[in-house]
């Protein structure tokens, strides 16, 4: 099990910061999460070994943390708020554009591999709203025409 | 710490500081209901069904996270509690599947009970409940998710109680899940603790599932029939065309000394009594072929050519070999059969610990043994050999119980990294075979150092590492000290030395089989009489059984010997297959005439000339003596017919033998001086076994085929086992002395042979019982996963 | 990068250095940073925690218990080693603060942190960043490094012979990890479940050892206290409720934003001024006042002043600073049904009230507003919340049967209006067939 030489090193770094080793579980499953594209067996092994854990409960944890999953997704994971502030301002309609534009439904992937679709809870951007986040990055104030031009955007550079 | 008062429901009542509320509650017989808690077991708080009012306290406080506190005043039922828990009632049972009909807990369902209690009959709720299709997790361990409460019992008791860790939590919200380590299946010790703390029907025995409804079993507590640890079973039994059929094996009195615990064996592992192998007819061999026989036939034949031998060749020419599994009475009995009706000395069994050296090493120093609920409390531990998670699960559950719960410390002294190493605060580990170097070490031999401190041995210890931990283990007060057969002889002694040495010190012989102890307390040894009385002088059993052979007769090897030189004429096997146990030749037994009583055609029933069918312990009544010595009731629970117990079989070949048993089985009441004459060496004299009954406000039996007259016999004169006749009907278990036995004598360490038994083999036993194997199968079926 | 916005009625004080630049440690310094950490190295333990108990400080997020007293009760002596921990796992809908904070002035926070560990004698402190604010977390961590840097964390901080250690870490994706012992959990790498208390965290928290936890504004206010003083602080604000907080203004207004102002400031006010008031013409249904987990306020009860004790005093609460705002279209079934839909899902399973409580609340609501709902459904809704209410073995369930029962009490009749397969009066589809007759 390889993973990138930044990964490693924050690694190292991130086992001195805390008394137990299983400390770093949850951020370093997320680092792993965003290489590999998910949380396989392989990585569970992995990491269950590094940190002297059982299998069982990397599993459990990652079960627990809605961030975290099993199943490979997309390559950009379009996030779409519909909590209370996002959806008195659109939020459900915006999260249902997406559906069609992209011909997928929640939690659901593309065929082409490059976009998954998640109705998720509030991701604190609720002053801005209706909201979504594509992977990490924020994307606020949003409109129908506004999400169709990210999701262009994202879907040329994912395809250069 | 001193107790405080507090009034709950109006009742004044104290308990001790720092006390939980729900069991200062429980102690003064309130009940305050709930799933997760647990004791013994770590704190949830997550069922909310113990929620009290407590005054002061805006909200409701669950009583089982509340210590109680001075002057605390508590309302467990009013109608604010009693609503609280309704609604957690109606909350369960809104996913619950209402399949109780056909549920396995049905009838003992601790949410019907609740349900029942807080009369949550109503349903408020109209969607469609979440369904899951059951799983398999192993051969035995079946879950029904939806049935699921999420009490976390069986992940505590599998995690912090058996450190096996096989099951977590998954998922969160009403998506929570009990997980199994394998993903869809267990890789785990298989205990079955979980079926058994599980308040409902989630989890289900594989073993047990839809045979029968709880209320159609009658329930029988007794000793389960496996390991040496003694631990107490309760077998559910059911009316069958064939006899009793036991059905269920499970841990519901609690009043055992394992507590809580039972493991695979003791929970599933009674089925080899239904193998279709099992013997229900007398076998002849005729023409060189075991054919079935009568009963009287068989017996008739046997008594014939044992006293015929006897007559000609003398008891010399006759050796008998007891079982490990067979009752106190039995080996008794048998001891007494041979030395008395026999004629012979050469009385053996298979050995698998060192009992008689112990004997002679605590021989007239009382009080330096330890019980199995020793283990429980005792403030340390120290463990020479053995590896108990798989050898003597009870002990180490013992073990783990208390070093969780109390704090005990636990010194590990062995060849192997064992498993308990985890709970250790200290851990040698010695080359193999040099567990006696090491005792002698902690004796104050330091020549031994080097070889112990072997930097060769991978985490071995350092000199100084040895010398701080004898250091450590010095100090320690009370210390319990068990150790495996690595340690024979003079060994023994010397540990028995080094013990006397520390403050409280008690030790535990760890044997193989669930009546070891037993056999070996009740004499079968060529060289020792019951109560490890040697065979000379003896003048105890001299007078009591009258004329003795005194001759120190053949140990088990040296029959074969005999037999293989012909001048072992015959031999009588009970419940024992030596061939198949300890690589005897069969051949070497071709000219001698042999007897076998088993349930099976083991090995050594295969070449025997008369096999006669035997009960089991789960079908007869004793008592058993486990392996720290504590005298524990075996119970009659199931039936097979046309087998019988090994002490009626004794007995009537005692009589095929026209031998008077009611000189071998104290039975029936005449004069005083008949009586006498029959029982005492010298004719005349005042029958002291009626004394005795009479001292004991007890009557003597009415027939010679009652265990308990034998019995009487074992307590009037086994040392040590004179203990209370009540407390041993009751079910309680009582530590025996051993410290009253006779001399006793070193044994030729050769003889004792290691079962080498784990958690899912158990001697000849374990090879016909359906779910051991099933269970060992599946094991080797599922590829190990590289460690490295 | 969220937006940022103004109003004359702001104070500025936690919001002083957003938009300034401060992420650079030089601004930063620039402006009056890592000034009062080192004033507060000279203070001493005791006095610290009288400061900010006299500022009248109170806990940002959400239960409003005074930070001063919550340091105070971490013990002086400890076998074991004591932990500050950050709360930065911002997640209660309608709150969107400690994110500018995070992205506009992570030093304030590490800052605020020291000064906590100082106060009470802790040498090792972590941030919590919320797994979805990971462009927070990547500030956060050269912040951090920056401050190491400089060697104002680490061995012997500013020359004072005390050694101080803060890390980052990141959470994945859990509202209930906000709880505060369930972040404890989760930062030893663990499933968020919460603990037992008693023992609180000051005595009994991170890896056993006794804990100050605070929310991120919390910690963040702190250095101003100590450099402004007490006094100062607490006359921001009204009695007993120091200084200011950052309101999160959502929902149907025309300018919603994150805005300074002081405690106690009228709610109102704040709707109609700063906020600038309902658009598109239409009126005020309803403010959700302090997250969504507090019970909602009708128009005739906004006229408030936004303090901890006010808000409690109109029956709800001030909480993390969440105000959303509903006008006249919004269905309050539907807002109901989305508000216990995030509970459902972020309820950890743990204790049965809030696991199965939270499940039958979003199905019975989902069927409700879909138009299939019974006369009893509105009882049993309201039965469902009330048996959760102060049952469950954490917060998250009042946090879900409160707001419930204050919709069921305060707008029974848009809920009858949905009964007997009528369509929902706030959406123009058609009706939904009654699953049952």
């Amino acid at each position: 099990m390889r993973f990138s030489e930044e990964f490693e090193t924050r690694f190292a770094d991130m086992l001195t910061h805390y008394p137990t080793k299983r400390s770093a579980l949850v951020p370093t499953l997320l680092y792993a999460q965003d290489e590999i594209g998910s949380l396989s067996d392989e990585v569970i092994q992995e990491l269950a070994q590094r940190l002297e854990l059982t299998e069982l409960e990397v599993r459990n944890v990652i079960s627990y943390y809605s961030m975290l999953t099993t199943k490979p997704r997309g390559k950009y994971n379009v996030q779409v708020c519909t909590n209370i502030a996002c959806m008195l301002r659109g939020g459900e309609e915006l999260l249902d554009h997406c559906k069609k534009k992209l011909g997928i439904g929640h939690q659901g992937t593309t065929q082409d591999g490059l976009f998954s679709l998640e109705e998720v809870e509030c991701i604190g951007a609720c002053s801005w709203a209706p909201a979504a986040q594509v992977n990490y990055d924020f994307h606020e104030n949003l409109t129908n025409t506004k999400m169709d031009q990210i999701l262009d955007n994202y879907k040329k550079k994912g395809t250069q | 710490m001193a107790d405080v008062n507090l009034i709950v429901d109006g009742k004044k009542i104290t308990a001790p500081a720092g006390a939980l509320l729900i069991e200062a509650c429980k102690n003064v017989g309130i009940e305050v209901p709930s799933f997760c808690y647990y004791p013994g077991l770590s704190l949830q708080g997550a069922c909310r069904m113990c929620v009290v009012k407590v005054e002061k306290m805006p909200k409701l406080q669950t009583a089982c996270t509340t210590t109680v506190t001075e002057g605390m005043i508590v309302a467990t039922d009013s109608d604010e509690v009693r609503q609280a828990r309704k609604a957690m009632v109606e909350l369960l049972l809104g996913n619950h599947p209402l399949d109780c009909p056909v549920c396995d807990a049905g009838g003992e369902c601790e949410l019907q009970d609740m349900a029942f209690s807080y009369g949550a009959a109503e349903s408020k709720f109209m969607e469609a409940k979440n369904h899951k299709e059951e799983q398999q997790w192993s051969p035995v361990v079946y879950f029904d998710r939806p049935r699921c409460i999420l009490c976390y019992r069986c992940v505590r008791v599998c995690g912090e109680g058996m450190d096996v860790w096989a099951l977590g939590v998954q998922n969160r919200g009403v998506s929570s899940i009990i997980a199994p380590n394998q993903e869809d299946h267990l890789d785990c010790e298989e205990c079955g603790m979980c079926i058994d703390i599980c308040p409902v029907g989630a989890l289900t025995s594989g073993a047990y599932r839809y045979k029968t409804r709880p209320w159609e079993m009658n329930h029988v507590s007794t000793i389960c029939t496996h390991c040496g640890d003694g631990c107490k079973t309760t077998l559910g039994v059911r009316q069958c065309d064939t006899g009793t059929e036991i059905v269920r094996g499970d841990n519901r009195d609690k009043s055992g000394i394992n507590n809580d615990f039972l493991c695979i064996k003791g929970r599933y592992a009674f089925d080899f009594a239904y193998h279709k192998e099992r013997l229900t007819q007398p076998l002849i061999r005729k023409n060189g072929k075991l054919t079935p026989a009568t009963w009287e036939e068989a017996f008739e034949r046997i008594g014939k050519r044992f006293r015929e031998v006897r007559d000609q060749d003398g008891g010399g020419a006759i050796g008998v070999i007891g079982s490990n599994r067979t009752t106190n009475e039995e080996n008794y009995l048998l001891s007494k059969f041979a030395r008395v009706v026999l004629k012979t000395n050469n009385v053996d069994h298979h050995r698998t610990a060192d009992y008689p050296a112990l004997a002679a090493a605590l021989h007239g120093k009382p009080g330096k043994t330890a019980s199995m609920r020793d283990v429980l409390t005792a403030p340390a531990i120290l463990l020479i050999g053995n590896d108990p998670t798989n050898q003597h699960p009870l002990l180490a559950w013992q073990i783990r119980t208390n070093v969780r719960l109390r704090r005990a410390k636990l010194y590990v002294i062995n060849s192997a990294p064992i498993k308990l190493r985890r709970q250790a605060a200290g851990f040698g580990l010695v080359p193999a075979g040099a567990e006696a170097k090491a005792v002698a070490f902690l004796a104050g031999d330091d020549s031994l150092l080097d070889s112990l401190a072997d930097s060769k041995i991978a985490d071995g210890l350092t000199r100084d590492a040895w010398i701080a931990l004898r250091e450590t283990i010095r100090a320690e007060q009370n210390m319990v000290i068990a150790f495996g057969s690595e340690l024979r002889a003079q060994d023994i002694e010397k540990l028995a030395g080094f013990a006397s040495t520390l403050t409280g010190a008690k030790l535990i012989c760890l044997g193989d089989y669930s009546n070891s102890r037993g056999a070996s307390e009740m004499g079968i040894y060529p060289d020792l009489l019951p109560g490890y009385e040697p065979v000379t002088p003896a003048d105890k059993f001299q007078k009591e059984w009258g004329n003795l052979p005194t001759e120190k007769g053949l140990s088990l090897l040296e029959m074969m010997d005999a037999a293989k030189a012909g001048t072992l004429k015959a031999l009588y096997v009970v419940g024992s297959n030596p061939v198949g146990r300890l690589g005897i030749d069969p051949f070497v037994l071709s000219k001698s005439f042999v007897v076998v009583q088993d349930m099976f055609l083991t090995e050594t029933a295969n070449i025997a000339d008369v096999v006669l069918p035997a009960a089991n312990a789960y079908e007869k009544t004793g008592t058993y003596t486990n392996t720290c010595g504590d005298l524990q009731l075996v119970k009659k629970a199931g039936e097979v017919s046309n087998t019988k117990p090994d002490f009626e079989m004794i007995v009537r070949i005692a009589d095929a033998m026209g031998s008077d048993v009611s000189g071998l089985v104290p039975f029936g009441s005449g004069t005083h001086s008949d009586m006498g004459q029959t029982r005492g060496a010298q004719s005349g004299e005042a029958d002291r076994h009626a004394v005795w009954l009479e001292a004991h406000n007890l009557e003597p039996k009415m027939t010679p085929f009652d265990p308990m007259a034998i019995l009487d016999e074992i307590q009037r004169l086994v040392a040590g086992y004179d203990v209370s006749r009540v407390n041993l009907l009751a079910g309680n278990d009582q530590h025996l002395e051993i410290a009253a036995s006779g001399a006793s004598s070193f044994q030729d360490p050769v003889l004792i042979v290691p079962a080498n038994d784990n958690l899912f083999s158990s001697g000849t036993l374990g090879r016909y019982s359906k779910t051991l194997n099933s269970v060992y199968e599946n094991k080797s079926a599922v590829p190990e996963v590289a460690a490295d | 990068m969220a937006s940022l916005v103004s109003h004359p009625d702001e104070v500025r004080v936690i919001s002083k250095r957003f938009g300034q630049g401060a992420t650079d440690i030089d601004r930063y310094l620039q402006l009056d940073g890592y000034k009062a950490v080192q004033k507060a190295l000279g203070m001493g333990a005791d006095a610290l925690i009288n400061e900010v108990k006299n500022s009248g400080l109170r806990g940002r997020g959400g239960a409003g218990f005074s930070t001063g007293m919550k340091w105070s009760f971490v013990p002086k002596q400890s076998a074991k080693p004591k932990y500050v921990l950050c709360n930065g796992d911002e997640s209660e809908p309608g709150t969107c603060k400690d994110r500018l904070i995070f992205e506009h002035d992570p030093h304030s926070v590490i800052e605020g942190a020291m000064i906590a560990a100082l106060a009470v004698g802790s040498h090792t402190g972590y941030i919590y960043i919320r797994g979805e604010y990971r462009y927070l977390l990547v500030i956060m961590q050269k912040a951090i490094k920056d401050a190491y840097a400089k060697g104002f964390l680490g061995k012997n901080i500013f020359g004072s012979g005390y050694d101080l250690d803060i890390y980052w870490h990141g959470g994945a994706g859990a509202y209930e990890v906000g709880e505060e012992s369930a972040l404890m959990e989760s930062l030893e790498g663990k499933r968020g479940i919460p603990r037992i208390r008693p023992p609180f965290p000051a005595v009994v928290g991170l890896w056993g050892g006794p804990t100050v936890i605070n929310n991120a504004e919390t910690l963040a206010a702190v250095p101003h206290i100590i450099l402004g003083g007490a006094d100062w602080y607490a006359k921001l604000g009204t009695p007993k409720n120091g200084g200011t907080r950052l309101f999160c203004l959502a929902g149907h207004l025309n300018k919603p934003g994150v805005y300074e102002l002081p405690m106690g400031y009228n709610l109102k006010k704040m709707i109609y001024e700063v906020g600038g008031g309902i658009p598109n013409g239409r009126s005020l249904k309803a403010v959700v006042p302090g997250g969504s987990s507090t019970p909602v306020l009708l128009p005739e009860e906004i006229d408030v002043a936004m303090d901890f004790d006010s808000v409690a005093k109109a029956g709800s609460m001030l909480g993390s600073g969440g105000v959303v705002v509903l006008d006249d279209t919004t269905c309050i079934v539907k807002f109901a049904l989305r508000t216990i839909k995030f509970y459902q899902h972020e309820s950890c399973g743990w204790c049965i009230p809030c696991r199965e409580g939270t499940d039958w609340l979003k199905k019975t609501l989902t069927r409700f507003h879909a138009g299939a709902g019974l006369k009893k459904d509105i009882d049993n809704i309201y039965y469902l919340a009330e048996n959760m209410l102060g049952k469950t073995f954490c917060p998250l369930g009042d946090a879900a049967a409160m707001p419930t029962m204050a919709f069921v009490k305060k707008f029974r009749k848009e809920f009858e209006d949905h009964l007997d397969g009528k369509p929902c009066p706030f959406e123009k589809a058609g009706v939904v067939e009654p699953v049952m007759a």
